[in-house]
């Protein structure tokens, strides 16, 4: 009951500070064209992704995530009434994959951002908190995996694990988290010594008290600001995986692999050299607006939460 | 003494990620069966029966740490195995690909590092104005691009739309004969280059040609980083004291902002651009599988999808080694274009 006593006299923003702060982010978020781009683009995808099963009725309903073909003609047709983004080669409609590619690319960008976000803060925080040999140790491991550009550690975990999105996401988690435990880290080695964490303390509240309640809300904004600029950056490394042929197989509802299954035909014969336009174009342009609201949100965060910018 | 130190702390952690990050390849591969590993040395049906000769040889049956130890000995000797994409020794078609590789990096990182200056400092001069607005645009747009679509779309109109305008891979037949030929003495094996040393200005152009989309691929991504980080330390360096005191000794807008201003604003550019180089490697691997260009970035992304575990592990130790270097060079620069950092 004192909890839910506390909340009530929370609510009055204007006396507490972190709520204050935030209110006066989110009014900026809102005020930005460039953070309503972003966040209109996500709700498309997020609202073409709830309704896939009605926009794109899927044939067979146990694998919805293949993509429906009709014979195995190689040479691509242009957009029909019963095709409106035209079938790519093997006649695998295009409007079917790129509405279920939707589903899938939420869900490497949503797994592979959530785990390193959770991996990430607690070695950070461990890290951080603890200092010492655990710090060292952990540190050790972030320089091993930050001294490599990420697409070729992923490509080669993927390489060792097998070809498949699964074994992609698997990749990005294994390379992805140790930026997030560095930024954790740093943000907890600033707080760790200010006067509010050393009066917890004090006044007897435990390890994970501290951490969870006092240091990490303090330390978060940076790390989710990095997580939002993320998603759209994994989703970008995942399709590029796949265009590499290390992703699903053909036929999966995957932009990237849509755009690989495509290469052949991005010039159509002599005489008509945008004849297939559309077999790459289009899954092409699904990932950039996709990957393309993310980071606009993203910026936007960033611009708002930094108390060095936002100011001014 | 300081920074003799330095150096050799930092040397000595690229020994540790080298072999940290070659273990970890190592431990994840005992996830396939040695057959599987095995059949990826198989080029023959029949061969099929050799199965198990081919795991003694190797060792793929040994426990990870002594294949690990087996390997870790052969390169020590100089030895990085076969590899089997390209059916030549490793450190063979190293040589090979490295040239059309590095080519390829000269050309793109002064476009990249200039075009990326340029933007960002006239971003910030004008805060808020249209030309603003436009390049963070553009910037966006640019860190949001799927290379590799990116790279398809330049050939349907640059090589399909404009009759082979700018074509992928290397050279043309004709000039790739030549270059072959016993006319044609090559010096770098970079094509651009020997072609100027043999003075035959057809074949330079034939190489600039096939170069250009590679280049503008590769150089779209990089340049919004470049872009965005002068911008930010241009808008730091502007709201300095210095600047408002040569403005007030009548020191024109112009010469501030150039002598003063971007001066400065370049140091974080410069510890950006020996990251650059390490992510030129990363694109370069993108970049060669669109354009079929056959350098390092073309073969490491075939072993990648064939298995052939020797060559991932030279680029993975490559990279490490690329990365490391460049960031020292970057480090030592550092300290020297700015006196108030002290390596140690």
């Amino acid at each position: 009951m004192f909890f839910l006593k506390k909340r009530w006299i929370v609510l009055d923003i204007e006396q507490h500070p972190r709520l204050k702060e935030f209110k006066f982010s989110f009014d900026k978020i809102l005020k930005n064209p460039l953070s309503i781009t972003g966040l209109s683009l996500i709700f498309i995808f997020f609202m073409l992704a709830v309704f896939a099963p009605v926009i794109a009725p899927p044939q067979n309903r146990a694998e919805p995530f293949r993509i429906p073909h009709e014979g195995y003609s190689v040479i691509p047709k242009p957009p029909s009434p019963g095709h409106p983004f035209g079938t790519t080669t093997k006649q695998y409609d295009i409007f079917y994959g790129v509405v279920w590619g939707t589903r899938t690319s939420f869900r490497i960008g949503f797994m592979v951002v959530g785990s390193i976000l959770v991996i990430g803060v607690v070695a950070g925080s461990i890290s951080g908190y603890f200092g010492g040999i655990v710090d060292e140790v952990v540190m050790r491991v972030v320089d091993i995996f930050m001294s490599l550009p990420l697409l070729i550690l992923a490509m080669a975990i993927v390489t060792a694990l097998g070809r498949s999105l699964d074994n992609i996401m698997k990749a990005l988690i294994v390379v992805g988290w140790p930026i997030y435990a560095r930024t954790v880290r740093s943000s907890i080695l600033t707080i760790r010594e200010e006067d509010f964490v050393k009066a917890a303390r004090a006044l007897g509240a435990g390890t994970l008290r501290v951490i969870f309640k006092h240091i990490l809300p303090n330390a978060i904004y940076p790390v989710l600001i990095l997580a939002s600029l993320d998603v759209g950056a994994m989703v970008l490394t995942a399709a590029a995986l796949s265009f590499l042929g290390l992703g699903a197989q053909e036929g999966y509802a995957d932009w990237g692999q849509m755009v690989s299954l495509a290469r052949n035909y991005i010039v159509g014969p002599p005489g008509q050299p945008l004849l297939y336009w559309y077999v790459v174009t289009i899954p092409g342009l699904f990932i950039l607006f996709f990957v393309l609201g993310w980071n606009l949100l993203g910026d936007a965060l960033r611009d708002s939460f930094d108390p060095k910018l936002r100011r001014k | 003494m300081n920074f003799l130190n330095y150096i050799v702390r930092r040397i000595l952690l690229l020994v540790v990620v080298l072999i940290g990050v070659t273990l970890i390849i190592f431990v994840l591969l005992t996830l396939f069966s040695p057959e599987q590993r095995a059949s990826a040395f198989i080029r023959d049906i029949k061969q099929l029966s050799d199965l198990n000769s081919i795991i003694k040889t190797y060792g793929l049956d040994r426990p990870v740490y002594m294949q690990y130890f087996m390997w870790l000995r052969q390169v020590l000797k100089g030895n990085f195995g076969w590899s089997t994409t390209v059916s030549r020794p490793v450190l063979d078609a190293f040589k090979f690909f490295l040239p059309h590789t590095i080519e390829l990096a000269l050309f793109s990182a002064p476009l990249i590092i200039l075009v990326g200056i340029w933007l960002g400092s006239i971003s910030a001069v004008h805060r808020d104005k249209p030309v603003d607005h436009f390049t963070r645009f553009l910037a966006i747009i640019g860190w949001s691009l799927p290379t590799f679509w990116f790279g398809l779309i330049l050939l349907m109109v640059f090589y399909g739309y404009f009759k082979g305008l700018f074509p992928p891979e290397i050279l043309s037949y004709k000039a790739q004969a030549f270059v072959d030929s016993a006319d044609f003495t090559r010096y770098t094996r970079m094509n651009t280059i020997d072609a100027l040393i043999n003075g035959e200005l057809w074949i330079f152009v034939d190489a600039l040609r096939h170069l250009v989309l590679p280049v503008v691929t590769l150089a779209v991504i990089q340049i919004a980083l470049i872009m965005r980080i002068m911008r930010s330390s241009m808008l730091e360096a502007m709201g300095k004291g210095y600047i408002l005191t040569a403005l007030a000794k009548g020191a024109s807008p112009r010469t501030v902002i150039r002598r003063h201003a971007r001066r400065n604003a370049l140091i974080p550019v410069i510890t950006v651009s020996g990251w650059l180089f390490a992510q030129l490697m990363a694109g370069v691997v993108i970049t060669e599988t669109i354009f079929n260009r056959k350098g390092l970035g073309w073969w490491w992304a075939r072993a990648a999808t064939q298995l052939d575990i020797p060559a991932v592990l030279m680029a993975v130790l490559f990279n490490g080694i690329l990365f490391v270097i460049t960031n020292l060079i970057v480090d030592i620069l550092y300290a020297y274009i700015d006196p108030r950092v002290r390596l140690g």
